[in-house]
């Protein structure tokens, strides 16, 4: 047996005893919280940091020593480290720690990863944007880093000798002079009564010594996966619990006007149907209402959903019919929108007609479709001041649904224990705190533990779905830039509208998501926007606006290319331009970076340039091909690293069959590279979904589509051989969840233009020909 | 009451004879290793061995399996070295690894009745099982390899 996943939910002790996976046992366990004993001080973004000594089992022959809030050491030697993010496939719970371990200069074998639950103390715990290891790399290092140095002035102690005398290897401090050594267990009690370093005083390696970081370990949880073993959201049993199934408002907004219950009663297994709060409008992340069956199994409670029989009062939002919203789109960006950059002057140029390009493109609705659709299980305990309420879930964002909870509750977040599930999936869907609010509402009417899960139709009919969009492009061939007079258009319903219920236009956040970054030289350019109305809830799905921008983008990008008369690559190439680093805020526009620094996360052409030509030598795209074959190229810089995908297809009779795709990735230093891999294979099926299959329309306000018989989803027989390309680099590290799909989506489209001579602007692909 | 073999194991259930065989497995016996993806036997998410064979257990009554042998992820090797699985961690086929029980019984039933499997019949016989992570290209692989292993027997 591989590794045991020190997590606070195992199969062991998750499955019957409450008190098992409470705090107070993961306490006991790990070490790590309110009884420890607090010596330390802070260091930025940490705070407060800790250092403590306690007991686990009551062994004190097992004393464990916490070094901070993230690391802490038995007398043994076995290495608990905190992932304070949340694991959905990305692999986050493997690569902190392994990042936290090269500071520490830790030995692998005896390192744990321990899942954090919902603590402010961790720092942000939202896990998405891409941005785990982009943000917090340099954070965890100095975590790791300052651990390892208390280690060393521990054993320079005993030593008495200076610190700068000694240095922590392999698990062990080893006194230079003498070559005596001693082990982190054996340093552990003494190193955790010490005051951690100040900030400045932490050292980090050099890259050059990185041993872990860089290497392809194995995670933490894959024996278990393998097994059968890991425990997700929908795994969590405990004792006397409720299952609940929820019927929605099928229209957001809605309410129940009536209802009948009597033959889902009858069901048996079926204890009781609750009427859930009916929530006005804007509902943002909270519950939709409606009507929950609970029961003491999970298909008793789904088939007592199927039998309530429930009259709906549609409300206002019964308006939307996606097709015609579409047609809107479509129609509204021929005309100027509002400016969010700009430079030169695109409107008094007299355009010439042979030489210009004009297209628009349009994507529909995207659901998130996670293989384990949303799960939470809550139990409510106590009344008034002393309500507690504690919580098993798959959550993204830790922290917003623990205050989500807290406000539904009326008491303090820190009342609210919340523990993080592994995620079969999210994607973005379970950022939202929606189905885990469910769960407290209901558990605190039943005063029993309630887990409420979504079946296969409620995840599809009432998702937070990537906005229905059009984009339109228009330029005038230039020589020597490729183009110039370039004119870019974007309407989509915004993600804000999800939280005031009235937004209609695009922040500058949701422009710089592969919009207002086109990092193009030419002199004259004019990049706008247009105000769409919602009806049914926005949300983030990985790639986000990228997904539809990059799609535009990429594809007009290629169809210039077409009529300039040269490789596409070519045209990337001249478009981009100059080695620089793109100032957009020069050019009006706040560019937001998605969140980083620009000494760290330049808008650099030159490495843009560098991902481009990476692929195409690669994948030999420029090898000439057979009759009705053709490949097909995509790039965008997002989520701050560089991806550039290119697709092999074959067209005959109507029929696209997906031949080879490659992924060519600059996301800095790759922490794990093989999970750097594995997303970008995982982008590459995802960006196959989207383009080939995907798409949610919305009929009177009500989602057509129901499971995966008609929300499609790539399957292996759709799945070709896939290649990535890791692009060695030391710069810092980007993203790598959500970079990989944008690229991949015109990558796919030109393929086919270039197969088959079919221009795809409005997707899915299977609306035009067959898949 | 129904009797049934699971993982060599006669358990008896009170439940009503209609239900799934997934309900019974997560539910009556804790049995959380097989997982719920769709409900009507779209995504694999499901899969066991029924006398061998890869069966969906969502749409799977109990009432049917009286007389059968099933077997679930956590019945298909004592300790989890099936020649499946070794393979599929050698690969390090899973990311989030929801769907890979599902995967594994598939690729399993797979080579009880073809043991060197064709490009072409690893995609008819897996493409009932739905990975969203996008995890194929390592599942052919891994399967490819196990079927390897098989050869040398």
């Amino acid at each position: 047996m591989s590794k045991l996943t020190a997590t606070p939910l195992t199969a062991d002790n998750a499955l019957f005893e409450v008190e098992n996976v409470s705090r107070r046992a993961f306490l006991k366990q790990f070490g790590i919280g309110s009884t420890a004993l607090v010596l330390a001080t802070t260091i930025p973004g940490f705070s407060p940091l800790l250092a403590a000594e306690v007991t686990r089992n009551g062994q004190l022959d097992k004393a464990q020593h916490a070094l901070n809030f993230f690391v802490s050491i038995d007398t043994d030697g076995r290495t608990s480290i905190v992932c304070h993010r949340s694991e959905m496939g990305q692999g986050v719970k493997t690569s902190v720690p392994q990042i936290v371990a090269e500071e520490l200069n830790a030995d692998w074998q005896q390192v744990y990863a321990v899942q954090g639950q919902a603590d402010h103390r961790y720092g942000p715990q939202g896990t998405a944007g891409s941005a785990s290891i982009r943000k917090q790399y340099t954070k965890m290092r100095k975590v790791g880093a300052a651990a390892r140095q208390m280690l060393e002035q521990a054993a320079a102690n005993h030593w008495q000798v200076p610190v700068a005398d000694v240095s922590a290897k392999e698990h062990f401090v080893i006194n230079n002079a003498s070559g005596d050594k001693l082990g982190f267990g054996e340093l552990a009690k003494a190193a955790s009564k010490l005051t951690p370093p100040a900030d400045d005083a932490i050292t980090l390696k050099h890259a050059k010594d990185f041993i872990l970081i860089g290497k392809d370990v194995e995670l933490f949880d894959q024996h278990d996966m393998i097994a059968g073993k890991a425990i997700y959201a929908q795994d969590i049993q405990l004792p006397d619990m409720l299952i609940a199934s929820i019927a929605r408002p099928p229209v957001i907004g809605g309410k129940v006007s009536s209802f009948d219950a009597s033959e889902a009663l009858k069901v048996r297994g079926v204890v009781k149907v609750i009427e859930l709060k009916a929530r006005s409008m804007p509902v943002s992340v909270l519950p939709l209402g409606g009507i929950a069956v609970l029961a003491t199994n999970t298909w008793a409670a789904h088939e007592g959903k199927k039998r309530l029989k429930i009259e709906w009062q549609h409300g206002e939002h019964a308006v939307l019919n996606t097709e015609t919203l579409q047609q809107q789109l479509i129609k509204t960006v021929s005309n100027k929108g509002d400016v969010a950059r700009t430079k030169g002057d695109v409107y008094s140029h007299s355009y010439d007609q042979e030489n210009t390009l004009e297209a628009t493109y349009s994507m529909p609705y995207q659901n998130h479709s996670p293989m384990e659709t949303p799960s939470a299980t809550a139990t409510v305990k106590g009344s008034g001041k002393d309500l507690t309420c504690t919580i098993w879930a798959g959550t993204q964002n830790p922290q917003w649904a623990q205050g989500l909870v807290a406000t539904e509750l009326g008491i303090k977040k820190e009342q609210v224990e919340l523990n993080i599930t592994l995620m079969g999936g999210a994607f973005g869907r379970k950022s939202k705190g929606d189905f885990i609010v469910e769960a407290v509402e209901l558990a605190r009417q039943v005063a029993k533990p309630v887990k409420v899960v979504w079946t296969r139709e409620d995840d599809i009919k009432h998702g937070f779905y990537h906005s229905i969009s059009a984009n339109y492009l228009k330029a005038e061939l230039s020589d020597e830039q490729g183009a110039d007079f370039w004119i870019q258009r974007l309407a989509n319903p915004p993600i804000g509208w999800l939280f005031d219920g009235k937004k209609k236009s695009l922040s500058t956040g949701d422009l710089s998501v592969g919009f207002g970054d086109t990092p193009f030289e030419m002199a004259n350019m004019s990049l706008e926007s247009h105000k769409a109305d919602s009806h049914v809830r926005p949300g983030w799905v990985r790639g986000v606006a990228a997904l539809n921008n990059s799609f535009a983008l990429g594809s007009f990008v290629d169809e210039l290319a077409d009529k300039a008369g040269i490789s596409t690559q070519q045209m990337w190439l001249k478009l981009i331009g100059s080695d620089r680093h793109v100032d957009l805020k020069k050019e009006g526009f706040d560019y937001g970076n998605y969140g980083s620094g620009f000494d760290t996360h330049p808008v650099d052409t030159k490495r843009m340039k560098a991902c481009i030509n990476h692929l195409c030598e690669q994948a030999n795209t420029a090898q000439p091909q057979p009759k009705n074959q053709g490949w097909g190229i995509g790039f965008l810089r997002s989520f701050g690293s560089y991806v550039a995908a290119a697709t092999k297809v074959n067209v005959e009779n109507g029929k696209v069959t997906v031949l080879e795709m490659h992924c060519a990735i600059d996301c800095g230093v790759a922490i794990t590279p093989d999970r750097v891999k594995a997303q970008m294979e995982g982008a590459m099926v995802f960006g196959l979904s989207i383009v080939l299959m995907g798409g949610i329309t919305v009929k009177n306000g009500q989602v057509e589509q129901s499971n995966f018989h008609d929300a499609m989803v790539t399957r292996i027989n759709q799945s070709p051989k896939m290649f990535v390309h890791i692009i060695e680099s030391n710069e810092a590290p980007g993203g790598v969840g959500e970079p990989g799909v944008p690229p991949i989506i015109p990558s796919i489209t030109n393929a086919i233009f270039k197969a088959s001579g079919v221009r795809v602007r409005h997707l899915p692909v299977n609306k035009q020909l067959k898949v | 009451m129904i009797t049934l073999n699971i993982n060599n194991t006669a358990v008896s259930l009170d439940v009503d004879p209609n239900m799934p065989l997934l309900y019974a497995l997560r539910d009556e016996l804790n049995l959380t290793g097989t997982k719920f993806g769709c409900g009507m036997g779209q995504c694999g998410a499901c899969t066991v061995h029924v006398d061998g064979q890869a069966m969906r257990s969502c749409i799977t009554p109990v009432s049917v399996l009286t007389d059968k042998k099933v077997t679930t992820i956590e019945g298909l090797d004592p300790a989890h070295n099936h020649p499946i699985q070794i393979s599929w961690r050698e690969y390090k086929v899973p990311q989030c690894g929801y769907c890979q029980a599902g995967q594994i019984m598939s690729a399993s039933a797979l080579l009880n009745t073809n043991p060197k499997p064709s490009d072409g019949d690893i995609d008819t016989y897996m493409s009932g099982n739905i990975c969203r992570c996008g995890t194929y290209n390592r599942i052919k692989k891994a399967i490819h390899s196990a079927a390897q292993g098989n050869s040398h027997e």
